[in-house]
C-alpha cells in the first residue's frame, strides 16, 4: 500500500512539474494544484498507512488505542487544503484578470513589467515616458 | 500585565487591526488612524518583549495550554524580539507614508487591513515554535503580499503579479514536503523537539532532503541565488509604500527562518550546509550587485540591491560561529532600515520629478538638497561606509569570514560593498547632480502629505546614524541573540519544560512531559 502510494505520489508530482513547466498560465496553475495535491497525498504518507482503527477514544478509555490511526497528519492535510484552496483562487483571479487585460495567457507574451530603461533618453523619448 | 498575553500581542494587534480595517472598508480616514496608532502599540509591545528577552531568557507559551510538542508553541527569544522590534519600526514608518501622496486610491483598494495581515504573517512566523505553524504563517504572508503587490490594478503589476505568485506558490509547497518529510522521520512538528530528534535520525539521506527541500523553499522567500527571479520581476512594480515593507521584512522572513532552522536542526550537519551556504552566499551577493549595476531606473537597482544584500545574511549559516551569526543579525537589522528608507526616498523622487527612470530625472541637489542628503545617509549606508551603520554590519561578517579563514568569502564581500557603491553613485549622478534634462512633472502636494513622506526617511535616517555611532548596544544584543542561536539545549530546554509553569491550568501536561523525557525516540 505505502509503495503504491509513493509511486501514485511520483506520477502526480511528474504530471504538475509537466505542466507547471508550460507557457500556459492555465496549465501551469494545474500543475500546481496537481503539485499541491501530491503534497497532500505525501502529508497522508508520512503519517504512516496502515489496517488500523478510527482514530476516536471509545467510552471508558482516556486515549488513544495502540491501534489507532494517526490523526494528526489529517489535520496538517486540512490546513493545507484550505491554503491551496486560498491560494488557487487567488491565482485563477489573478490569471482572469490578466486575460482580460492582455488577451492572452501565454507567459512569453506577458512582459510589460519586463521593460528595460536605457542609460540615455533618446530624442522622441523626452516627453512621453516617465 | 500578563505575561502570557505580552507574548502573543505582536499577534493580536496586526489581527485585530486588519479585521477592523476590513470592517471599516468605507471610512478611509478610520482606518489610517486604526492602522497608524496599531502600529505604534506593536512597536511598543515588542520593545517589551525585547527588554524582557535581553537577559538571555526565552519566553515561550503553548497555546490553548496544550503541553510542547503536543500543541503549538510560541517562543520568544533575543533574535525573535529584535525581528519583532524591527517589525515595528517598519510599521510605523509605512503606515505613516502611506498617509502622503496616492493614498485614498491606495485606501480604496484596502490597503490598511492588507498591510496588517501582512504584518500579522511576519509576527506570526518570527514568533513560532512549530514548524507546520511556520508554513501557515509564511502562507497568511504571502497571500496578503500578493494583494498589496497588485493594489493599483496597472498591467505592470499584473504582470509582475503573476511572476510573484507563481514562484512564490512553488516555493512554499516545497516548504510543506520538507514539513512532511521531517514529521515522517521524527514524528514531531516542534522545531525545539525536533531539534532534540534530528542529530539522532539514522535516515541521514532523507534528512538532508528534507535540509535542501527547505533552502529552496527558504531561499526562494529571501532571494537567494538562484531562486531569486521572482523578486526584480515583481518589486519594481508595487506603489512605493508596499514596495518598502516587502523590501524590509519578506525576503527577511526567509533569513530568519535559514538562520532558525538551520541552527536549531541542522547545525550538526555543517560539513554539508556549511560549504553550500557559502558558495549561495558569494554567489547571492555578485549576481546581485551585478544586476543593479545594469539598471537604469531606480526601483530594480533597488531591487536587485535586496538580493545582493541577502548574500551578506548567509555568511552566519555558512560559518556557524557567534561573530558571524551576530554579524548577520546586525546585518539584518541594518538592511531592514536602510533599504526601506531608500524605497522611500525613491517615492519622494518620484513625487518630486514623476519618474523612477535615472535618465529622465536631474538636478534634484539643486531643487531639493535636503532629500539629497537623506538618500545619501542610507545610500552609503548600504555600500558600508563608516560610521553609518552598513560599516559594521560588514565588519562584523568579514572579520568572522577572516576569523576561519574563509578568504572567499571575505573578498566577494569587499567587491560587493565595492560594486554597491558604484550603483549608489550612478543613482547620485544621474538623480541629484546633472542636470535637468526633461521638465519635471510634479505630483501636487499638501503640506501633511509632504510631512508624512519626509518624517519617517528622517526618522530611518537618525536610526542608521544611531546604530553607526552608537554601535556598542546594538552589536552586544546580536552577539547575545547569536550566542542564544547557537545554545540548542537551552532553546530546547525553554520550549519543552514551559508546560510545567501551567501545569495548574492543563492537569495533563507534567504527565505528558514525563513521557516525553522518557522516551526521547518517541
Amino acid at each position: 500500500m505505502n509503495v503504491l502510494l509513493a509511486v501514485a505520489i511520483g506520477v502526480v508530482v511528474a504530471v504538475g512539474v509537466y505542466l507547471f513547466l508550460s507557457r500556459d498560465l492555465a496549465r501551469m496553475l494545474l500543475g500546481f494544484m496537481l503539485f499541491s495535491t501530491a503534497t497532500n497525498l505525501l502529508l497522508l504518507l508520512v503519517g504512516r498507512i496502515g489496517p488500523i482503527t478510527p482514530a476516536l477514544i471509545e467510552e471508558p478509555a482516556t486515549t488513544l488505542a495502540e491501534s489507532a490511526a494517526n490523526s494528526l497528519p489529517q489535520a496538517l492535510i486540512l490546513t493545507a487544503i484550505v491554503i491551496g484552496f486560498g491560494m488557487t483562487a487567488f491565482t485563477l483571479i489573478l490569471a482572469l484578470v490578466a486575460y482580460r487585460r492582455f488577451q492572452t495567457l501565454d507567459a512569453d507574451a506577458l512582459n510589460v513589467a519586463e521593460s528595460i530603461d536605457p542609460p540615455v533618453l533618446s530624442n522622441d523619448e523626452k516627453g512621453t515616458r516617465s | 500585565m500578563d505575561t502570557r498575553l505580552i507574548i502573543v500581542a505582536p499577534l493580536l494587534l496586526p489581527l485585530l487591526t486588519a479585521a477592523l480595517c476590513a470592517l471599516l472598508w468605507q471610512r478611509p480616514r478610520l482606518q489610517r488612524w486604526i492602522s497608524v496608532a496599531s502600529a505604534f502599540l506593536l512597536l511598543a509591545t515588542s520593545v517589551v518583549l525585547l527588554r524582557q528577552t535581553s537577559s538571555g531568557k526565552i519566553l515561550a507559551s503553548q497555546m490553548g495550554h496544550w503541553p510542547a510538542p503536543f500543541g503549538i508553541s510560541i517562543v520568544i527569544d533575543t533574535f525573535s524580539a529584535i525581528m519583532l522590534a524591527i517589525t515595528g519600526v517598519m510599521a510605523i514608518a509605512v503606515t505613516v507614508y502611506s498617509l502622503g501622496p496616492g493614498r485614498a486610491r491606495r485606501d480604496h483598494a484596502g490597503f490598511h487591513p492588507m498591510l496588517h495581515a501582512l504584518l500579522l504573517g511576519v509576527c506570526g512566523s518570527f514568533m513560532t515554535g512549530d514548524i507546520f505553524n511556520l508554513y501557515v504563517w509564511f502562507e497568511v504572508m504571502i497571500i496578503a503580499s500578493f494583494g498589496l503587490l497588485v493594489l493599483d490594478r496597472t498591467a505592470q503589476q499584473i504582470d509582475g503579479g503573476i511572476r510573484y505568485v507563481m514562484l512564490n506558490l512553488i516555493g512554499t509547497t516545497f516548504f510543506l514536503i520538507a514539513v512532511g518529510l521531517l514529521y515522517g522521520l521524527t514524528g514531531t512538528l516542534n522545531l525545539a523537539d525536533l531539534a532534540r530528534m534530528t542529530p539522532h535520525v539514522e535516515q541521514r539521506g532523507l534528512l538532508a532532503t528534507a535540509g535542501v527541500l527547505l533552502l529552496v523553499s527558504f531561499g526562494a522567500k529571501a532571494a537567494v541565488f538562484p531562486v531569486f527571479n521572482w523578486l526584480p520581476a515583481s518589486y519594481h512594480t508595487a506603489s512605493m509604500p508596499v514596495a518598502a515593507i516587502f523590501a524590509a521584512l519578506l525576503t527577511k522572513v526567509g533569513v530568519y527562518a535559514i538562520l532558525r532552522v538551520y541552527t536549531l536542526l541542522f547545525a550538526h550537519d555543517t560539513s554539508f550546509f556549511g560549504p553550500l551556504f557559502a558558495f549561495l552566499a558569494i554567489s547571492t551577493m555578485v549576481v546581485g550587485v551585478l544586476g543593479a549595476a545594469a539598471h537604469y531606473d531606480i526601483r530594480k537597482i533597488l531591487s536587485f540591491h535586496i538580493i545582493s544584500q541577502i548574500g551578506y545574511m548567509l555568511v552566519g549559516v555558512a560559518l556557524m560561529t557567534p561573530l558571524a551569526i551576530a554579524g548577520s543579525i546586525l546585518y539584518i537589522v541594518h538592511h531592514i532600515i536602510v533599504k526601506a528608507n531608500l524605497f522611500l526616498v525613491a517615492g519622494a523622487i518620484h513625487t518630486r520629478s514623476g519618474s523612477y527612470w535615472l535618465a529622465r530625472l536631474g538636478g534634484l541637489w539643486r531643487t531639493a538638497p535636503l532629500l539629497g542628503i537623506l538618500f545619501l545617509i542610507p545610500a552609503l549606508s548600504l555600500a558600508g561606509m563608516p560610521p553609518l551603520s552598513g560599516f559594521w554590519g560588514k565588519f562584523a561578517v568579514i572579520r568572522a569570514s577572516l576569523e576561519v579563514n574563509a578568504y572567499w568569502l571575505a573578498g566577494a564581500a569587499l567587491v560587493v560593498s565595492l560594486l554597491t557603491l558604484f550603483s549608489m553613485i550612478k543613482i547620485w549622478n544621474e538623480a541629484f547632480w546633472k542636470a535637468q534634462p526633461v521638465e519635471p512633472a510634479p505630483r501636487p502636494t499638501t503640506r501633511v502629505q509632504q510631512a508624512a513622506t519626509y518624517a519617517p526617511i528622517v526618522v530611518l535616517a537618525a536610526i542608521t546614524l544611531t546604530i553607526g555611532l552608537h554601535t556598542e548596544p546594538f552589536a552586544r544584543i546580536s552577539l547575545a541573540a547569536a550566542h542564544q542561536l547557537l545554545d540548542r539545549d537551552g532553546y530546547i530546554a525553554a520550549v519543552l519544560h514551559s508546560g510545567n509553569d501551567q501545569a495548574g491550568h492543563s492537569p495533563d501536561s507534567s504527565a505528558v512531559a514525563r513521557l516525553i523525557e522518557e522516551d526521547p525516540t518517541q
